[in-house]
């Protein structure tokens, strides 16, 4: 079974990456882009069967690795 | 004294920091991030550099390896830990220390030599430098030191915020500010300031051929408290 997981940042940290972005999408005339945030997307084979036990399974790995919760969400979608 | 300092794929200070530690007079030991034991060692320094090539998250991969079990014993046991640059990431990732290291602010690497303010209060580290600025060099990518507010008042009530970027007279402002890092910090202690993370390197500053010599002062001054 395939989880995915996005992981971005916090409201209210800062993410240059996404805003050098966001200008740069500004100057190729896209004048309509207020903000651009960047994340991660991870797509995690795992062998358990049952979904909720890998959503599960998956929630402790964004908790322990995938994302730093002092700056970042996760999404397990 | 005894130090150790620990070796992951992709560190790149760690034999600076093995000279100026011998340079200083530690009894130094390189070791391996795969091994499980730290030798017997009176200081553990995590070094700069790039372990597992910043993936996922600087210090993130570091974070989990085998031997960093040891060094958290170590650490809650009171002993000395330091972690400079990528090793300061690493401590970040292993929670022994608060906050964050974001991307530096302009998005560029930056690679020179800067001025710090140290807290000289109540710790090993810096206490009795005589200089109140120090120049040292930062190199880094990620070097934006981040945390919440209230984690901040924790730090500030606490005296934890270890050094912070100034100009060349004290000034700590804006301009001082090389990377976008929140009050300037550039390292920070946990709450009994047996641990230090920082970005400044102070083993790439000690002797005058090297553009400064204030890392002296710091390893000086850190033998001195172990004796």
């Amino acid at each position: 079974m395939k989880i995915k997981v996005i992981v971005t940042p916090k409201n209210g940290v800062l993410d240059p990456q996404g805003k050098a972005i966001q200008q740069t999408l500004n100057n190729m005339n896209f004048i309509d882009v207020n903000e651009v945030r960047q994340g991660k997307y991870f797509e995690i084979e795992t062998e358990l069967k049952d979904e909720n036990d890998a959503k599960k399974n998956v929630e402790d790995m964004c908790k322990k690795l995938l994302a730093n919760l002092v700056i970042e969400d996760y999404k397990i979608l | 004294m005894k130090s150790s300092v620990i070796i992951f794929p992709g560190s790149n200070c760690d034999r600076d920091m093995d000279v100026a530690l011998k340079k200083f007079g530690f009894k130094n030991k390189m070791v391996w991030h795969n091994d499980n034991i730290i030798p017997k060692s009176d200081l553990v320094v995590l070094p700069g550099g790039f372990s597992y090539g910043d993936y996922l998250r600087c210090g993130s991969i570091a974070a989990k390896s085998n031997i960093i079990n040891s060094v958290i014993e170590f650490a809650n046991k009171g002993g000395l830990v330091i972690g400079i640059c990528n090793g300061f990431q690493i401590l970040i990732e292993t929670g022994l220390v608060t906050g964050a290291l974001l991307r530096n602010k302009y998005l560029k690497f930056i690679c020179k030599n800067i001025f710090v303010k140290a807290n000289k209060s109540q710790n090993k580290y810096f206490n009795k430098i005589k200089k109140d600025i120090l120049e040292l060099h930062i190199a880094h990518n990620d070097g934006n030191y981040f945390c919440s507010e209230d984690d901040l008042k924790i730090m500030e009530d606490n005296d934890q915020i270890a050094v912070r970027y100034c100009d060349i007279n004290g000034e700590i402002s804006v301009n001082s500010n090389p990377n976008g890092s929140i009050k300037n910090i550039a390292g920070v202690f946990n709450i009994k300031k047996n641990i230090l993370g920082m970005m400044p390197h102070p083993e790439r500053v000690i002797d005058n051929y090297l553009s400064s010599n204030d890392g002296s002062y710091f390893f000086e001054n850190l033998l001195s408290n172990m004796k």
